[in-house]
């Protein structure tokens, strides 16, 4: 079956999605991203939307549910590259993609994803006496 | 002049589900809608493609090119023939779920466009006709 790929980088695990997804194949995401997460140990994932000219509610939902079970799995999410368009087509729709955190591009949203596991490494460290 | 009728299409699964909204981007591409508002059509087109799968039975969709005066559009028309809508208020709104999605099926795709009908019968299916300006 088509799947899209996981990519593990470092720490990190990293989705692109480049196909106009039907619903089975974002459920097979959903599955596969959990598998990944625990058997890589990934503290965080980046999921790469820029390809994608619409984003529905059903997407939407998925995204939300990665997000959270990754949380539960003790890894970070950042969804990246969403379009203008699909924003504001979103917002209309009336998905607010609450508790999904973004950033405009693949880099930053890197960056960004580095910066929130060092200061949960940080804070979860013993503190030296 | 009566619309001009483009294309019908059967759909049956999720597959046929983005056939149809890759048909309708296609068509409001060639006649020249902003991005916006291909997306806005689009993304219509596939919550109301979805919902006529997982609670149609499948059905078909109609996609049509309206003229009114100098304004272009595209209108279509999903119909199924599935277990109907007893409530179409309480459809409409935002949160009511049929079970996948975020429940925001009808009322969503309503708000993405310019004109929306919905006619619904009990044990007969459900017909939705939108049409979406350039």
């Amino acid at each position: 079956m088509e799947r899209i790929p996981i990519l593990k980088m470092g720490k990190f695990l990293i989705v692109s999605i480049q196909v106009d997804m039907h619903d089975e194949l974002a459920l097979a995401l959903q599955e596969d991203l959990a598998e990944q997460i625990v058997k890589t140990r990934a503290k965080g994932v980046l999921i790469d939307i820029s390809s994608l000219n619409l984003v529905d509610s059903f997407t939407a939902r998925i995204l939300g549910n990665m997000t959270a079970m990754a949380r539960l799995l003790d890894a970070e999410t950042l969804v990246v590259g969403m379009r203008p368009a699909v924003a504001m087509t979103l917002v209309e729709l009336g998905v607010s993609l609450r508790g999904i955190r973004t950033a405009g591009n693949a880099e930053k949203g890197m960056a960004l994803l580095e910066a929130i596991v060092a200061q949960q490494a940080k804070s979860n460290a013993p503190k030296s006496t | 002049m009566p619309p001009k009728v483009r294309d019908t299409f059967t759909v049956r699964s999720d597959h046929d589900v983005v056939t149809v909204r890759q048909k309708a981007r296609q068509l409001a591409t060639e006649l020249g809608f902003s991005l916006v508002n291909q997306t806005k059509l689009v993304t219509a087109v596939s919550e109301l493609a979805r919902n006529m799968v997982v609670w149609g039975g499948g059905g078909t969709v109609r996609m049509e090119i309206v003229k009114n005066g100098a304004l272009q559009g595209v209108r279509l028309t999903f119909e199924d023939h599935g277990r109907g809508i007893p409530d179409i208020e309480q459809a409409m709104k935002d949160g009511y779920s049929g079970g996948s999605g975020l429940g925001l099926g009808l009322g969503g795709a309503k708000r993405l466009v310019d004109e929306f009908d919905i006619v619904s019968r009990v044990g007969k299916g459900t017909r939705v006709t939108i049409t979406r300006w350039k």
